[in-house]
């Protein structure tokens, strides 16, 4: 789960992390006041979750009264790159000479969290991780024993940081390890950390990414959580279902049972010519109403002309899934959108057998009910 | 032959009192595994299914001799269950089920692990199966066949998938290892490629790959520089767009282009891996290889 800049600068500054003065702004009228008494220049930033806001035009620095409400009024209600914008955040701009890269991640291939520093910062970080990898130093963490203070010190003087910020910045780094430690972060950083011409150092963005699986343990991240979700309405949908979703562009809609072969359903609907309209894994397990949310979720999706449900069952029961499709499709006069089903596995049998053959269409492999799927997507769409 | 899993494995199912728990442990001794011994703190004395359970898994592997165990225990407290598992003497298999452990857990159990010579499989895997022997964890066993080839894989439906296209055309299985979903995970695709690479009744391997990470590039090769016998690929997430996770936390495509499923057909392919576009092409490799 990602935090919106103004949250994750919140956190920051509850720790000791320098920021910028800011105000959160919901209207024209309040981004212009909190102009006002923060005092010209100011950066008007849009808070949504897309990255290159600044190219997109959702970051404008403005100089009077009259530049910040053009720009308050600009962004306030924009649509930047499909996402709405309904907070701008007000802030002082920083005057600096140099702008460096902290943060701290996990590094998956070796199962241990990394702490990097770049002088390079300002610019996206995975850009320069891929062009130019020698400028971040890295330096992993024992995730036994934390982060050394040692270790803060040897990745900043590694990055090449002056010697006059070095301990700034290595508290900085320090401070974002123990929030990553202490809130389940994924990725915690900073870029750009702003140093000014009196060697300050403040923390111009914010990033933090929190663990969706520790959420539980995280209540007051996980609140702010409800109040950072946004975009998609069936991604939102999803959510409350207990869903893993993803929204595509295609028009064949896809339900199944198990990350892998959700996606493989998915892959095969690309090799045989379709287009997938979204990933939907039902789960282990589910049961009859389950799978008719997923199915009311599916049909509630204009771009979705037709459907397959793939369910291979270990301890989900075939029986289970063809009463809940039977079950969601008896409530229609007429079935919104053509259903191809294929079970396999445990009780599969049986499940073909109960499922209703004047509603849907049954297939028994995967390739066949893939095609048959993609078939009665290019029918409606012709 | 096998591996990880055989006749002598003795198992000890942590959570056992749990729904999850209850009802897999009946499955897995309908299959003909041998679970000895059940640990849940606070439950000593009962029995679930005929079995003892113990209120440690010291106690288990100590009165029952088990030497594997396999952990059935929340989120929240699979961590615990599974450093209680490296720590216990005896116990030198730890299967983890569970999903949705918070990755700052795993990464200190990864590190505990790292310092024994316990194998860690999961988490958020289907488990273990040697067929016709004996099943650790949730895997249909019925779909499964005694043969010889070798199974790997990241996600548990897909493999059901692919070994039941194995199974159809008479292709059995020596093991088939889940190895999980999750971002830090114990036993890797190099780990049980090793395995099977040393054990002389395995004639093929299937490794089933996903979006995320770079383990496949890196079990791509060491497959070409390391084994003799033969192996068959597939990766799911062709279609994956990047910065969505897809269902497994492990199976993300990052923003700046790592963890394709481009990248880890390119790899595999170029170490001399055929990769299939389906599952039923995955069986065909099989059998050309053998």
């Amino acid at each position: 789960m990602r935090l919106h800049e103004y949250q994750a600068k919140q956190v920051f500054a509850d720790a000791g992390v320098p920021t910028p003065a800011s105000q959160l702004a919901t209207t024209v009228d309040e981004a212009v006041d909190a102009a006002e008494d923060i005092g010209y220049p100011v950066a008007i930033k849009a808070q949504v979750h897309v990255g290159g806001r600044g190219k997109a035009g959702g970051i404008k620095l403005v100089e009077n009264k009259e530049e910040a409400e053009e720009a308050a009024d600009a962004i306030l209600g924009m649509d930047l790159k499909g996402y709405h914008v309904s907070k701008v955040l007000v802030e002082e701009a920083v005057d600096f000479v140099n702008e460096l890269y902290v943060g701290v991640t996990m590094d998956r291939g070796e199962g241990e969290p990394v702490a990097m520093v770049s002088t390079k910062g300002g610019v996206n970080i995975e850009e320069v991780a891929e062009e130019d990898p020698d400028a971040i130093a890295r330096e992993h963490i024992d995730p036994a024993f934390g982060m050394h203070p040692f270790q803060a010190r040897k990745v900043v003087y590694e990055a090449g940081v002056d010697r006059d910020v070095a301990n700034d910045v290595a508290s900085v780094l320090t401070t974002l390890y123990q929030l990553w430690d202490d809130r389940d972060g994924s990725d915690v950083e900073v870029n750009p950390l702003m140093i000014t011409s009196d060697d300050e150092v403040i923390a111009a963005d914010a990033v933090m990414n929190i663990d969706d699986d520790a959420l539980f343990r995280q209540p007051e991240i996980a609140e702010m959580g409800e109040e950072a979700e946004e975009g998609d309405e069936l991604e939102q949908k999803a959510d409350e279902y207990g869903f893993d979703y993803v929204r595509l562009d295609g028009n064949v809609g896809i339900i199944g049972n198990g990350a892998g072969l959700v996606m493989t359903t998915l892959d095969l609907v690309d090799y045989y010519g379709g287009e997938p309209a979204n990933f939907l894994d039902v789960g282990g397990g589910a049961k009859a109403d389950r799978i008719a949310n997923a199915l009311d979720m599916v049909f509630s999706d204009d771009n979705v002309d037709s459907v397959v449900f793939n369910i291979f069952g270990g301890i989900t029961r075939g029986d289970e899934v063809a009463n809940g499709i039977n079950q969601a499709l008896e409530q229609f006069d007429e079935i919104p959108k053509p259903v191809t089903v294929r079970l396999a596995g445990t009780n599969a049998e049986e499940g073909m057998e109960i499922l209703n053959e004047d509603l849907v269409t049954v297939e028994h492999t995967l390739e066949d009910a893939v095609q048959r799927a993609v078939e009665y997507a290019k029918e409606v769409e012709a | 032959m096998s591996v990880l899993v055989d006749e002598d494995t003795r198992v000890v199912v942590q959570g056992i009192t749990g729904g999850e728990g209850k009802f897999h442990t009946e499955q897995m001794l309908e299959y003909g595994t041998n679970v000895v011994a059940g640990a849940v703190p606070g439950r000593g004395g009962q029995e679930v299914a005929g079995v003892p359970v113990y209120d440690t898994v010291q106690q288990a592997a100590r009165e029952e001799d088990a030497n594997a165990s396999v952990v059935f225990v929340p989120p929240a407290f699979a961590a615990d269950a599974c450093f209680e598992a490296l720590d216990a003497k005896g116990i030198d298999l730890v299967v983890a089920i569970t999903e949705g452990i918070p990755t700052q857990d795993m990464a200190r159990v990864y590190r505990k692990q790292q310092e024994t010579d316990t194998h860690l499989v999961g988490p958020n895997c289907p488990g273990v199966i040697t067929p016709g022997v004996a099943k650790l964890g949730i895997l249909p066993g019925n779909i499964f066949s005694e043969g010889n080839v070798g199974l790997v894989s990241r996600s548990g439906t897909l493999t059901y998938q692919v070994v039941d296209n194995l199974t159809d055309r008479g292709l059995g299985q020596t093991t088939a290892i889940g190895i999980g979903g999750d971002p830090i995970i114990g036993t890797d695709f190099i780990d049980a490629l090793e395995l099977f690479e040393a054990d002389p009744d395995t004639h093929a391997v299937v490794m089933c790959g996903e979006i995320g990470g770079e383990d496949e590039e890196e079990a791509a090769r060491f497959i070409g520089q390391n084994m003799d016998t033969p192996v068959a690929g597939f990766i799911a997430g062709r279609t994956a767009p990047p910065g969505k996770r897809m269902g497994h936390a492990g199976a993300i495509v990052s923003g700046s282009g790592t963890g394709t499923a481009e990248s880890k057909i390119n790899a595999l392919e170029n170490n001399g891996v055929p990769v299939g576009d389906t599952p039923e092409e995955v069986a065909d490799h099989i059998e050309d290889l053998l």
